[in-house]
């Protein structure tokens, strides 16, 4: 079997077949937040609203911990892990920032620069 | 008979629609932005289309993952704005044309393009940020618009050259319906972006002007280029640029570049727009 080279991308995740299946009910609790019953049901107590989804625990103490590099390695897809975001006030740019491991001004800094350089973060092999 | 005069390529940010929305559009950060359409929307003012084919993808608004059409087409008479988590955007209703989305359903399912139709669907930003950049504020959007969904979200997208192909496709079927209709073909999303993980932030100006060159230029070859070049190159989410092939295949093969805009940034990605009239061929 040969390599997928999609693995050879520096801090991405491809949300392929296996990171699906891994994360659908992740993803589906994710859905749950569409609503606003349900925003206020998971904020009054969040523990008990994640207990009602088969999740693993691992994913339930990710999303507890909003560590949202953690949901996306556990199968989470950024569109439906946003929705947790949302449901928090915070945006797109603030969880940006937290998975790519600056501040939220340090993050916007560097977009208003011209974004991250793509020179560097193409491989894997230019990390070394 | 109906027909395809021109294109519209543009990001679909959903940020530069809660900056309109909220009244920012003129603050200095999202000026720079909307000047950017200012031509468009004189151009399109002028064009006056009757219906607007949309190809868009769907950000977990219309579909979860308990069902993920790669092409999905509108044939419902209208599509409210989708609420995603913080209420509906506050813009007109869509209203569709279903008349010929039927008609292009049966067309392109029988070209052998297998169209998944959709009777019931809100709308989200992907399809309703473009309106607004083309069409501002009106109380009602001025044309019908046809909503196209394509997957983009769950991989495999569908390849470039699947949606070079179903653009030449929906050009015969449109060209097929008897009516005299001038319909303009939106191809949305991109340019380079990517919203996860520790890349985030990733910009790619020389990638994303490169695209832009060849979608007027030599769009049969851009179409050849692979998932993994969009994704290392103009970021994970930078893949929604095949949707763009799917207009520029509905158009001539030469066209007029009647506009062309790009800018950096708009939240946490690159804005590129193109219209493009049909030239020949």
């Amino acid at each position: 079997m040969t390599e997928n080279p999609f693995k050879d991308i520096p801090g991405t995740t491809l949300f392929d077949a296996q990171q699906s299946r891994l994360g659908f009910h992740l993803n589906q609790f994710c859905m749950s937040l569409m609503t606003a019953a349900n925003r206020e049901a998971f904020k009054a107590d969040e523990r008990a609203y994640l207990d009602q989804w088969k999740m693993s625990e691992v994913q339930k103490q990710a999303v507890l911990d909003r560590d949202w590099n953690g949901m996306i390695a556990l199968g989470g897809n950024i569109y439906f892990t946003a929705k947790i975001a949302a449901t928090d006030g915070l945006s797109f740019r603030q969880i940006a920032a937290t998975m790519s491991g600056v501040t939220e001004d340090e993050y916007a800094e560097m977009m208003l620069n011209g974004g991250r350089s793509v020179e560097g973060v193409r491989s894997k092999k230019d990390l070394r | 008979m109906a027909r395809i005069t021109a294109g519209v390529a543009t990001s679909h940010v959903p940020a530069i629609g809660a900056a309109l929305d909220n009244g920012k559009a003129a603050e200095p950060y999202w000026a720079p932005v909307f000047a950017g359409y200012e031509a468009s929307k004189a151009w399109i003012a002028a064009e006056r289309p009757d219906v607007v084919i949309l190809v868009y993808n769907d950000h977990a608004s219309a579909f979860s993952l308990e069902l993920i059409p790669t092409f999905a087409i509108g044939c419902a008479d209208e599509f409210a704005p989708a609420d995603e988590g913080w209420g509906p955007r506050p813009v007109p209703m869509v209203q569709g044309h279903p008349e010929l989305a039927w008609h292009l359903a049966e067309r392109l399912i029988l070209d052998e393009f297998d169209m998944t139709i959709v009777n019931k669907m809100d709308v989200d930003h992907g399809l309703t940020v473009p309106l607004s950049l083309m069409f501002g504020q009106p109380d009602a959007w001025p044309c019908k618009v046809i909503p196209l969904a394509v997957n983009v979200v769950q991989y495999p997208p569908p390849t470039g050259n699947r949606c070079f192909n179903l653009g030449k496709a929906i050009r015969r079927a449109v060209e097929s319906y008897p009516e005299d209709l001038k319909v303009v073909v939106f191809g949305t999303g991109g340019m380079s972006h990517q919203l996860q993980g520790p890349r985030a932030g990733l910009i790619n100006r020389v990638f994303d002007n490169a695209f832009l060159d060849r979608l007027v230029d030599d769009p049969a070859g851009q179409a050849q280029v692979p998932h993994i070049d969009y994704v290392r190159e103009a970021g994970s989410e930078g893949i929604e640029l095949v949707m763009w092939l799917i207009m520029r295949g509905a158009l001539d093969d030469k066209v007029r570049v009647a506009h062309r805009f790009y800018h950096v940034p708009a939240s946490n990605t690159a804005v590129g727009h193109l219209v493009l009239e049909n030239a020949g061929g």
